[in-house]
């Protein structure tokens, strides 16, 4: 197992390097960083001791090395635009998008599977039906579309739940956080349900398949056979069986929910870094995209090998092939 | 007398959406403590069916339609989910065809062992595993202590087949249905579980169904066989007696086509055409179009079991004047 671990992170080291080579790339082939900082007015011989200067005629690979050093040390060069440094920005506006994913995560978590085992074992009854149709919906609709239908409903017909910004937050070393107060929790409320509405219903329908089909194999026949209680072969056989593949996905799709971050933040003014996002692809600020590139690319490979680790913790299998 | 086990007119059907398909038709047949008894057939006959039926395990459509099936006296097919779930694994234990599909892959041994004992028994964690060790220990298995913290795929077919085995003998069952047991393991390995099976049902006094389209290994292993063709029973009786003057054209041409009952060096005999799907079994004998007396009637009649040697063998066909003598089928 310890193999396995180290294994693991291993291989995500190297795919940060690679994320830290795209974000290098795409730094060096935007625009003109000289430009950008004197503008048209000033001589070719002056652009040049800037360039010299700021290390721009150096080979490519030293420049790498630098920008990989510097990113190591938390340094992510310089928003044009905010003027503070590009890592500063980004970690402003981290709590909001975390939250908000965790709040959708907290949702997705708490229903798919109740939903995707009541579906999987009692296929027939209503209420399975009423999901099923329910999900096919769920995952056409947009997102957006998702967000201004429920602004519509519980904002502006209800008025039961604010539908922009954060709400009231408090500060707890350095992290701006809405989960404390009443009022920042209320605001989390329709923004988590808009993230969930694309991944919940993905999830109830891949549980339920791979529930019924784990359902028919031999060992659950043979569970039924020894005279286990219900309860138990649904739970424990079945279910720890149907977990494999699910958190494999999992991993992949919790990437994906931040990638919808875009939609949800800016259809509901959710102060986090999708919606700096776009305003910095607005302002073409290279240094901020290239900065949330890489702090996006590192969480999603964090949270890929944590679930990974698990996987190897549930499947037993993943544990011998991780021994030398 | 009451028999340990006592099947009486079993009906099976299936539901399916354009009406009802009879899987088993009138299956009648009994056992007795100690007692080994071999259904045989092809695939497609019933013989899974018959096992399955008898803990009420069919899968989905599929259910009893009618009959009786008594198990030391006790009406079992009436019984209740909760109750039945007490027989199963309990009284009555079933080993599958495929041991390496039959444990389940993220549980240990251990796990699956005691949960066993736990379902059924009043018994702590301590005591369940003492049990799993000592039924361990009973199906030759080494090292058991460390087998009870292993994962089913670090062990090998046979093995896993022993654990399986361990598995229904936990509780003393007084039956073990085995569907297949040894036709997914190697020739050397088979030898030696049939062995062990036959050994415990004299030592543990537990009766023996075995379910196999291998007739030398049930002309082997068990006192008595059914054979079984498109869901009836058509031949049954004492093995030796079944082997060695089959009445049934269907049967005869079995065991004809057994390698090693003929000439070396001959060809084998085999049963021309198909065994029917069950959504088409012919009119009269559903065994006809394949066989080699067949005469008018039988496309008519369906032939009942009826005794052929005192109490010791019964056929169900209706030239079995014409089947009698051995070796008919290539003079």
């Amino acid at each position: 197992m310890f193999a396995f671990i180290i294994r693991r992170i291993v291989q995500a080291l190297m795919v940060m390097v690679v994320i830290a080579l795209i974000g290098f790339s795409v730094q060096h082939s935007i625009g003109d960083p000289v430009r950008d900082m004197v503008g048209e007015r000033v001589s070719q011989a002056e652009r040049e001791v800037i360039r010299e200067r700021l290390g721009l005629n150096d080979p490519a690979l030293l420049q790498f090395s630098r920008f990989c050093w510097k990113a190591l040390h938390g340094d992510l060069g310089v928003s044009y635009f905010h003027k503070r440094p590009a890592m500063e920005v980004i970690l402003s506006k981290a709590p909001a998008t975390l939250e908000l994913v965790l709040g959708s995560t907290a949702i997705i978590l708490l229903f798919c599977f109740p939903v995707g085992i009541y579906t999987a074992i009692r296929p027939r009854a209503w209420f399975s039906r009423f999901v099923m149709a329910v999900s096919t919906v769920g995952v056409a609709v947009p997102v957006f579309l998702t967000a201004i239908a429920l602004i519509y409903l519980f904002g502006v017909e209800l008025r039961w739940l604010p539908t922009y910004g954060r709400g009231q937050t408090v500060n707890i070393g350095g992290w701006d956080t809405g989960l404390l107060t009443a009022d920042g929790l209320l605001h989390l409320i329709l923004p988590s349900i808009a993230l969930s509405s694309i991944m919940l219903p993905l999830y109830i329908r891949l549980i339920r398949s791979e529930m019924m089909e784990v359902l028919e194999t031999e060992y659950i026949k043979f569970a039924w056979a020894k005279g286990l209680s219900r309860w138990r072969v649904w739970l424990l056989h079945a279910f720890k069986n149907t977990l494999l593949p699910v958190i494999t996905v999992f991993g992949v799709e919790i990437g994906i929910l931040f990638a919808f971050t875009l939609l949800t933040e800016t259809v509901f003014q959710w102060q986090g870094m999708g919606f700096m996002f776009l305003e910095a692809v607005e302002r073409s600020d290279t240094s901020l995209l290239v900065a949330y590139l890489v702090v996006v690319g590192v969480m999603f490979v964090v949270i890929n090998t944590i679930v990974d680790i698990c996987y190897g913790f549930i499947n037993p299998m993943v544990r011998i092939a991780g021994n030398p | 007398m009451t028999h340990l086990l006592e099947v009486e007119n079993l009906e099976v059907k299936f539901a399916l959406r354009f009406g009802d398909l009879t899987a088993l038709d009138d299956i009648s047949f009994h056992l007795d403590k100690k007692e080994k008894l071999g259904i045989v057939g092809e695939s497609g006959a019933g013989k899974s069916v018959t096992g399955f039926a008898i803990i009420n395990l069919l899968s989905k459509p599929g259910y009893i339609a009618g009959g009786r099936i008594l198990f030391e006296g006790r009406e079992i097919n009436r019984l209740s989910d909760e109750e039945l779930r007490q027989i199963r694994g309990n009284l009555i234990s079933m080993i599958f065809q495929d041991p390496m599909m039959t444990l389940n892959p993220v549980l240990t041994i251990g796990t699956q062992m005691v949960e066993t004992v736990m379902a059924h028994c009043r018994v702590g964690k301590a005591e369940a595993r003492g049990l799993a060790l000592e039924k361990l220990r009973k199906v030759y298995i080494p090292s058991p202590e460390k087998r009870l913290e292993q994962y089913p795929h670090e062990m090998s077919g046979g093995m896993r087949q022993r654990i399986v085995i361990a598995i229904a003998l936990l509780t003393n069952p007084g039956l073990i249905i085995a569907d297949e047991p040894t036709t997914a393991l190697d020739v050397t390995i088979q030898a030696g579980i049939m062995d062990l099976l036959t050994e415990l049902c004299e030592t543990e006094e537990m009766g023996l169904i075995l379910i196999t389209h291998d007739l030398a290994v049930v002309s082997r292993v068990t006192e008595r066989i059914a054979v079984m063709y498109a869901g009836r029973i058509i031949e049954t009786g004492l093995t030796h007696e079944i082997v060695g003057h089959p009445r049934h054209p269907y049967t005869i041409g079995l065991i004809n086509s057994l390698p090693g009952t003929r000439r070396a060096g001959s060809r084998l005999e085999q049963i021309p055409g198909m065994m029917p799907n069950l959504t088409a079994i012919p009119a009269g004998c559903a065994f006809h179009p394949r066989c080699f007396f067949a005469a008018e009637e039988c496309r008519r009649t369906r032939p009942e079991l009826s005794a052929v040697n005192g109490g010791r063998h019964w056929a169900a066909c209706l030239r079995l004047d014409q089947t009698a003598g051995p070796n008919h089928l290539h003079d």
